[in-house]
């Protein structure tokens, strides 16, 4: 069915994204990661919209209203990350996260 | 039903009457820019108070001028053309508020806002707009303005010039505000406004123990009627269920009431309150020693405002005490509101013959004058009545100016009429002038205005089978006469005395006291008793203006006060413009010209219809030049007896009749009893407050040692013992035990969780999707 090989590919998307968020230590790569994560559910959204749409032509396309909102989120949200990304590197000459600990509880 | 035909009424009805609102609101507001910004205003904010006055008296003779208007547009042709007593003819309903009954039913003009709801209970302000309060509106708001006028130079120099201003135009925004009231909380709001202002105004010189003593008891005195005020109104409540002075009317008129007993008990508690209020007896003690404030507050107080209040109550919820009280029921001789009255005239008139200060024999004038108005509602004569509180209002200010002027200027801030006056008239033509058509209008002379108004009023007492008021009125008169020749003679006659000598130019004083230095001292050598009498008598001891401060007036660049001159412009010309109305103002309403113009604006308000049957004013009785005579003749002989009296006892010439009240026994046990004011001062005083006062306060002292101390030291001696039982037990045990183990709980809980916070992003990360994760799963389970 047309539906499952929209969700394997949302899974497959997330998953790389979930390790690129957890191995990548440049701070770039985290953040392109979180973008394909967010792309990721996109993806489901429109595939369960479509399939929903099917069933009844009528009813409003929530799914992409969903999907369009979350691209203009992932733009903010990558906006702020990127500016942090900026100041760190302005600070500590490096975006490398694993050397970042000033978090340490 | 009332509302719609009231709004419809409202919309025709013109700018004025809408907002008539305004009237009270601009002087309430002139009352604050005063206090905040008086001090620093060129003129002290005096200048802000007499605006607002003028606005509010702008805005008031508006209303007036629609109201008059809109009755002629209600009354037809044939209310406005009829002349005669026969107006008011039968069936005339004129309580009936939605006009619907007859053409000339001039519906009141009731403009309100709920100010708030209680479980149904809508409370209104707003205005009522009728006849009787488009009277008093307008009389207030113009003798305010006259009065205010005057105080700028009465109380000029003064420590508390600016507070004057604000508690006196505070005072006239309340009494404003009373006589606009649409329901019975607006009335006790503006009441009440009144009560603390006349407490303020009567104290404003309270350095001096008298003045402060005066103050606190006007405002005691007041308020012992004000409870009855309040429970009026509660049971009034409870009878009809609204506060809305029309709707009451309207359902006490048309007896839809359940029981009579409890409207009965409504009405004399109500009534009770005009007692304290309008100082009448046994509460009239108050009035006199109100005199300690300044001039211009008396004249306020005892003319259009605050004094008027019990009267315009009356007046105001005319049916509930017409039904109530049974007046004017076949065969009734004596009602409770008229039985008051008329003890008052009587009284107060007799009270007036052994005052020495000026404004005290004004002051029971007023009482007494009060007590005819009262009297007249009582009898039925609800539109004489109201005429005479307008009549009054003028000649009775214009009097209290007179007497401020005589001892501004002419008496060295003496009010003595023996020991500081005398011979005035020709160094004070304006103030003699405004002073003898006053007193004539005060006495009844024909074709001034209280002729026609007091007349009325005696004339339907005997009309109405009052008989026994109709002596009393009459009566009344014939004392009203004499005592005010008495004080006229003192003041104006004879031979210049005491303060006054000094006013006269040529006088042998003169020479004597040409130096400002040698003045005071020779004056207080001349008049050893000056000083203390002015005290016995808890008078005026201006601060600024006392016996000391004759030099001050020669340093202002003014003539010297004992040169031959009126008072300043400010004192004379509003007592020049109240004197030719207190000798005009009655044409308004002169049975004896058919001239009723008055009665027809008014007496739509008194709710009640005017006829025959059961709860219905009678209708006015012809006048009568006959009639009228007996009180005339009284009138006029006890002019002619007072001025042969007062020419033998306080003139040069020897008399027998000096020193009778001395020699004769009889007639001196009258005399100090009068003096004592009946012992009423006394009674109150030492037998009922120290009655009620002192056992009270022992066992009050009793219960407080006794019974509360007890108990609070029983309450404390246990606490502590529980006290202690509980720290040993339950604090130190239980509470602390449990303190101390969630906090050894956390500490450990802390420390294993410890590693996770290593502070890197990405161990954040997994931990987070992990987190999601096991969540995810947890759902997933859940849901299978």
């Amino acid at each position: 069915m047309l539906l499952n090989q929209f969700l394997l590919l949302g899974a497959v998307l997330f998953c790389i994204g979930v390790y690129g968020v957890i191995a990548r230590k440049n701070a770039v790569m985290v953040l392109m990661s979180i973008e394909v994560i967010l792309n990721s559910v996109n993806i489901n959204l429109l595939a369960f919209d479509r399939i929903w749409m099917q069933a009844d032509p009528d009813r409003l396309p929530h799914g992409n209203v969903f999907a369009l909102y979350i691209i203009a989120v992932a733009a903010a949200e990558v906006g702020v990350g990127l500016a942090m990304v900026l100041l760190i590197y302005r600070n500590r000459r490096s975006i490398a996260l694993d050397e970042l600990s000033e978090m340490k509880g | 039903m009332f509302f719609a035909a009231e709004t419809e009424g409202a919309a025709t009805a013109g700018w004025f009457l809408e907002n008539a609102w305004l009237i009270p609101a601009i002087p309430a507001a002139a009352f604050f820019l005063i206090i905040f910004f008086g001090k620093r205003m060129p003129k002290g904010g005096s200048e802000i108070g007499i605006a607002s006055m003028l606005g509010a008296l702008v805005i008031a003779a508006g209303t007036a001028y629609q109201w008059v208007q809109h009755v002629k547009d209600s009354g037809g042709a044939e209310g406005e053309h009829a002349v005669g007593q026969g107006l008011l003819g039968a069936g005339r309903w004129i309580g009936e508020e939605g006009g619907e009954e007859a053409g000339h039913a001039v519906a009141a003009i009731s403009n309100t806002t709920d100010w708030f709801s209680l479980g149904g209970l809508h409370v209104s302000v707003g205005s009522y707009i009728d006849g009787l309060a488009v009277t008093l509106l307008l009389l207030v708001a113009f003798i305010s303005t006259l009065v205010q006028i005057y105080s700028t130079e009465y109380v000029r120099g003064d420590r508390r010039y600016t507070h004057f201003f604000a508690a006196i135009t505070l005072f006239s925004a309340g009494m404003l505000a009373m006589v606009l009231a649409p329901s019975m909380v607006q009335f006790i709001l503006g009441w009440e406004i009144m009560g603390l202002c006349s407490f303020m105004l009567i104290g404003h010189w309270w350095e001096e123990l008298p003045n402060a003593k005066a103050a606190l008891k006007a405002f005691y005195t007041v308020r012992v009627g004000d409870m009855g005020l309040l429970v009026g109104t509660a049971m009034l409540l409870a009878i009809f269920g609204t506060l809305e002075i029309g709707e009451i009317n309207h359902l006490a008129a048309a007896g839809e009431f359940e029981s009579k007993n409890l409207l009965m008990a409504a009405a004399v508690a109500l009534f009770i309150a005009c007692i304290g209020k309008s100082g009448q007896f046994p509460l009239h003690t108050w009035l006199p020693d109100a005199m300690a404030g300044p001039t211009p507050v008396s004249s306020l107080l005892h003319s259009s405002t605050m004094v008027v209040g019990g009267v315009f109550l009356v007046a105001r919820l005319y049916p509930v005490f017409h039904v109530g009280l049974d007046i004017n029921i076949a065969g009734q001789q004596f009602n409770f509101i008229a039985v008051i009255g008329g003890i008052t005239v009587l009284i107060a008139a007799a009270l007036a013959f052994v005052q020495n200060d000026i404004k005290r024999v004004l002051a029971y004038s007023t009482v007494s004058q009060l007590g005819y108005m009262m009297m007249g509602l009582g009898v039925g004569a609800w539109t004489a009545a109201v005429f005479h509180i307008f009549t009054h209002a003028f000649f009775k200010c214009a009097l209290f100016l007179c007497a401020g002027s005589v001892a501004h200027t002419g008496s060295h801030h003496s009010f003595d009429m023996k020991t500081d006056m005398g011979g005035l008239r020709k160094k004070m033509p304006v103030t003699f002038v405004v002073w003898i058509i006053s007193t004539a209008a005060l006495m009844g002379i024909p074709f001034f205005a209280g002729f026609f108004s007091k007349d009325e009023i005696i004339d339907s007492a005997k009309h109405n089978d009052y008989t026994v008021f109709y002596f009393v009125g009459i009566i009344g008169a014939f004392m009203t006469a004499a005592y005010m020749t008495r004080a006229t003679y003192l003041t104006f006659f004879g031979a210049p005395r005491g303060g006054a000598a000094h006013f006269v130019h040529g006088d042998d004083h003169h020479e004597e006291l040409a130096h400002d230095e040698g003045h005071a001292h020779a004056y207080a050598e001349e008049h050893p008793h000056s000083e203390a009498e002015v005290e016995a008598h808890d008078a005026h001891g201006h601060d600024a203006h006392g016996h000391g401060a004759h030099d001050t007036h020669a340093h202002r660049g003014k003539p010297l006060p004992f040169a031959p001159h009126d008072s300043p412009w400010q004192l004379t010309v509003p007592l020049i413009i109240l004197g030719a109305l207190a000798a005009i103002v009655g044409f308004l309403n002169a049975p004896a010209f058919d001239l009723i113009w008055f009665e027809h604006q008014v007496a739509a308000a008194s709710g009640l219809p005017f006829g025959e049957g059961i709860y219905a004013i009678p209708h006015p009785p012809e006048f009568s030049w006959s009639a009228a005579m007996p009180g005339l003749v009284l009138v006029a002989l006890g002019i002619l007896v007072s001025a042969y009296l007062s020419r033998e006892v306080f003139g040069d010439a020897p008399s027998r009749f000096k020193g009778l009240t001395a020699r004769s026994k009889p007639l001196r046990a009258g005399h100090s009893f009068l003096v004592n004011k009946y012992y009423l001062d006394a009674l109150y005083e030492n037998v009922i407050v120290h009655a009620i006062a002192y056992p009270i306060s022992r066992a009050a002292y009793w219960v407080n040692q006794k019974v509360i101390d007890g108990a609070v030291n029983g309450v404390g001696i246990g606490t502590r013992r529980t006290g202690e039982l509980v720290y040993k037990y339950v604090d130190q045990a239980l509470v602390d035990g449990a303190v101390n183990g969630s906090g050894a709980a956390a500490q450990a809980a802390g420390g294993s969780l410890q590693p996770v916070q290593s502070g890197r992003v990405s161990m954040y990360g997994a931990l987070l999707f992990g987190a999601a994760a096991v969540g995810a799963l947890v759902l997933v389970l859940v849901n299978t």
